[in-house]
C-alpha cells in the first residue's frame, strides 16, 4: 500500500437509503483491502469482498472488542456497544465464549421459533390493528416494525410490555454512535443496568417461565451456569443485538418491496416466497450500517496483502453480499433465490444467535402484511425515504404507508 | 446423497432446521445440531444443498451419489 493512496472516509456519504454506494463495487473490483477514516479520525482497514469478508469473521482468532490500545475507535464520543467495560464481561472468545453461547442457544433454537410462532402472529396483527385503526396513511416503522422485536424480546426476558418504551430508548442510546454524547450514552448503560439487576433479583426470588429465569435455574459458575451480572448482561446485550436490527430491517425489507410494487405482487400471488425473499431482502440492504469491526491480534494476508497485527478492520458484509463472483445478477432482487449464502448475521461461531428469531419476526411480518393489507403501497415516493442518521444499525426513520 | 455434520463446528444457529426439519434438528439443551436422516429423500435433496451451503460454520457435508 502506497503513502499517498487516498484514504476514504467512512461511512460513505450520500448513500441513499436502499441503494447502495458506488464505493463498493469499485473496492471490490479495484482495492479489495481499503484505507478508511473512521469517525473517530482513526484509520481502519475497509474489507469489501465476499471470501475476505467471511474469513476474517469466522476466524475465530479475531473478534468484534475494540479493546486493544492501538484498535481504532469508531467515533470519537465512544465506541457504543463495541466497546468499554460492559462488553468484557461475557467472554467473547475461546471456550467461555462457547460456553456462555450454548446456554443462551438453547432459547434460540429453531424448534422454539416455529412454538413462538403462533403468539409473533397474534403480536404482529393486534399491531396492523392499531394501524389500520389509526390511518391511513401509517408510518410502518413506528406501528410495526419498531414495537414488534420489543414485544418479543422483553417477552423472552420476563419483561412487562409496559416497559417497552424505555427499552427501545436504552437500544437506541448504547447503539447509536453519533446522536448521543458519551455521557448519554453512559447515563442510558447505567439506568438500563440498574433496571436489569432489579429484574433479575425479582426472578431469582420469583422464577418464571424465560430465559433469565433459566439462565439463573442452571446455578452459579461452579455449577456451570453464568453469574448474576453475567445474566444481567446478557439480557441487556439481547435487547440491543435483537431490538434495533430486527426492528429497521423489517422497515427495509417492506421498503424493497413496496419500492417496486411488482416484487409486493409477485409475493401476494405466491406467499410460498416469503422464506426466500426475507433471506434476499437481509442480502440486498444497502443500509446496514457500519459492518462489524474486527481487531487483528495476529498478522493475516488477506486478497494477497499482509495486514500486519494491530490493524483494525471493518468488514462490510452489505458489500460483500453483492459480490458478483458469488451471486449471480448480485444487483437484482430475486425473491426465489437459493441457496442465498449472505453474510448478513456474519459468519462463523459468532454469527448471530438471534439469526433464527430474526428470520422467523421477518418471515411473520410479511405473512400478516399480506394477508392483511394486500393493497399495500408506499405513501411517499421511494427517493423520499430517510436513514436514521448516526446508527451503527442502519435503517429508514419512517416508512409511510397506504392500503 | 448422504450427510454428514459436525457438532464441535456447529454454533447452534439453527438455520438447517429452519431449512430442512425433516432432516436437522437441535439439541435441546444447547442448539447443537443433530442429523435426523443421513440419508435423506430425494425430495429433500435440494434444501439438504441449501442448508449446507449457508451453514455459517460450515459444519454441514453433503456426499453426493
Ligand atoms: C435482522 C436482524 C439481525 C441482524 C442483521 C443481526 C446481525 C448480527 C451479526 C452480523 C452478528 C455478528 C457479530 C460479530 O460477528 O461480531 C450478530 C451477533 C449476535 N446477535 Fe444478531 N442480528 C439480528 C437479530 C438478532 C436478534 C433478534 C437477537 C436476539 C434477540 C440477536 C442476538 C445476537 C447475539 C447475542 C449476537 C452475538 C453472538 C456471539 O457473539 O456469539 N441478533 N448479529
Ligand atoms: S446451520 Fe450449521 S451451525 Fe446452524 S445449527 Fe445447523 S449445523 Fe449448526
Amino acid at each position: 500500500m502506497t503513502t499517498d493512496e487516498q484514504v476514504l472516509n467512512y461511512p460513505f456519504p450520500g448513500e441513499t437509503a436502499l441503494e447502495p454506494p458506488a464505493e463498493w463495487e469499485r473496492l471490490r473490483e479495484q482495492c479489495p483491502v481499503a484505507h478508511v477514516r473512521l469517525p473517530s479520525g482513526d484509520q481502519a482497514t475497509l474489507l469489501t469482498r465476499y471470501d475476505d469478508v467471511k474469513r476474517v469473521l469466522a476466524d475465530p482468532r479475531f473478534t468484534r472488542q475494540l479493546t486493544a490500545p492501538d484498535a481504532a475507535r469508531l467515533s470519537a464520543e465512544g465506541g457504543g456497544v463495541f466497546s468499554g467495560e460492559m462488553s468484557q464481561i461475557i467472554p467473547d472468545m475461546g471456550e467461555g465464549h462457547l460456553h456462555w453461547r450454548r446456554l443462551v442457544a438453547r432459547w434460540f433454537t429453531a424448534k422454539r421459533m416455529i412454538a413462538l410462532r403462533p403468539a409473533m402472529t397474534e403480536i404482529a396483527d393486534r399491531l396492523v390493528d392499531d394501524m389500520v385503526a389509526a390511518g391511513p396513511p401509517g408510518d410502518l416503522r413506528a406501528a410495526l416494525g419498531f414495537p414488534l422485536p420489543v414485544y418479543v424480546i422483553c417477552d423472552m426476558l420476563g419483561v412487562p410490555a409496559e416497559d417497552r418504551d424505555r427499552f427501545s430508548h436504552w437500544s437506541d442510546a448504547l447503539l447509536n454512535l453519533t446522536r448521543y454524547t458519551k455521557a448519554e450514552t453512559e447515563a442510558s448503560q447505567v439506568e438500563f443496568f440498574q433496571y436489569m439487576s432489579e429484574h433479575v433479583t425479582a426472578k431469582r426470588a420469583e422464577p418464571g417461565e424465560d430465559l433469565l429465569s433459566e439462565l439463573i435455574a442452571v446455578g452459579p459458575p461452579e455449577d456451570g451456569g453464568l453469574s448474576d451480572l453475567q445474566i444481567v448482561v446478557t439480557g441487556m446485550g439481547l435487547l440491543v443485538a435483537g431490538h434495533e436490527t430486527t426492528a429497521n430491517m423489517i422497515g427495509k425489507m417492506v421498503a424493497m418491496l413496496l419500492g417496486d410494487r411488482s416484487r409486493w405482487e409477485r409475493l401476494l400471488a405466491d406467499p410460498s416466497l416469503v422464506r426466500t425473499t426475507v433471506e434476499e431482502a437481509l442480502r440486498l440492504d444497502a443500509n446496514a450500517g457500519f459492518g462489524l469491526p474486527r481487531y487483528l491480534h495476529e498478522e493475516i494476508e488477506v486478497s494477497g496483502t499482509a495486514l500486519p497485527r494491530g490493524t483494525t478492520v471493518i468488514c462490510s458484509m452489505a458489500s460483500a453480499n453483492r459480490d458478483e463472483g458469488v451471486f449471480d445478477a448480485a444487483d437484482e432482487m430475486d425473491l426465489g433465490r437459493s441457496p442465498n449464502q449472505h453474510l448478513a448475521f456474519g459468519s462463523g461461531i459468532h454469527s448471530c444467535l438471534g439469526q433464527a428469531l430474526a428470520r422467523t419476526e421477518l418471515q411473520v411480518v410479511l405473512e400478516v402484511l399480506l394477508r392483511r393489507l394486500p393493497t399495500l403501497e408506499l405513501a411517499v415516493p421511494q427517493e423520499e425515504l430517510r436513514r436514521v442518521e448516526g446508527l451503527a444499525v442502519g435503517g429508514l426513520s419512517e416508512l409511510p404507508v397506504r392500503w | 446423497m448422504k450427510v454428514s455434520v459436525d457438532q464441535t463446528r456447529c454454533c447452534g444457529a439453527g438455520q438447517c432446521v429452519l431449512t430442512v426439519p425433516e432432516v436437522f434438528d437441535q439439541r435441546e439443551e444447547d442448539g447443537i445440531v443433530v442429523l435426523l436422516d443421513p440419508e435423506p429423500a430425494e425430495e429433500f435433496h435440494s434444501t439438504v444443498r441449501e442448508a449446507a451451503a449457508v451453514c455459517p460454520t460450515s459444519a454441514i457435508t453433503v456426499h453426493e451419489d
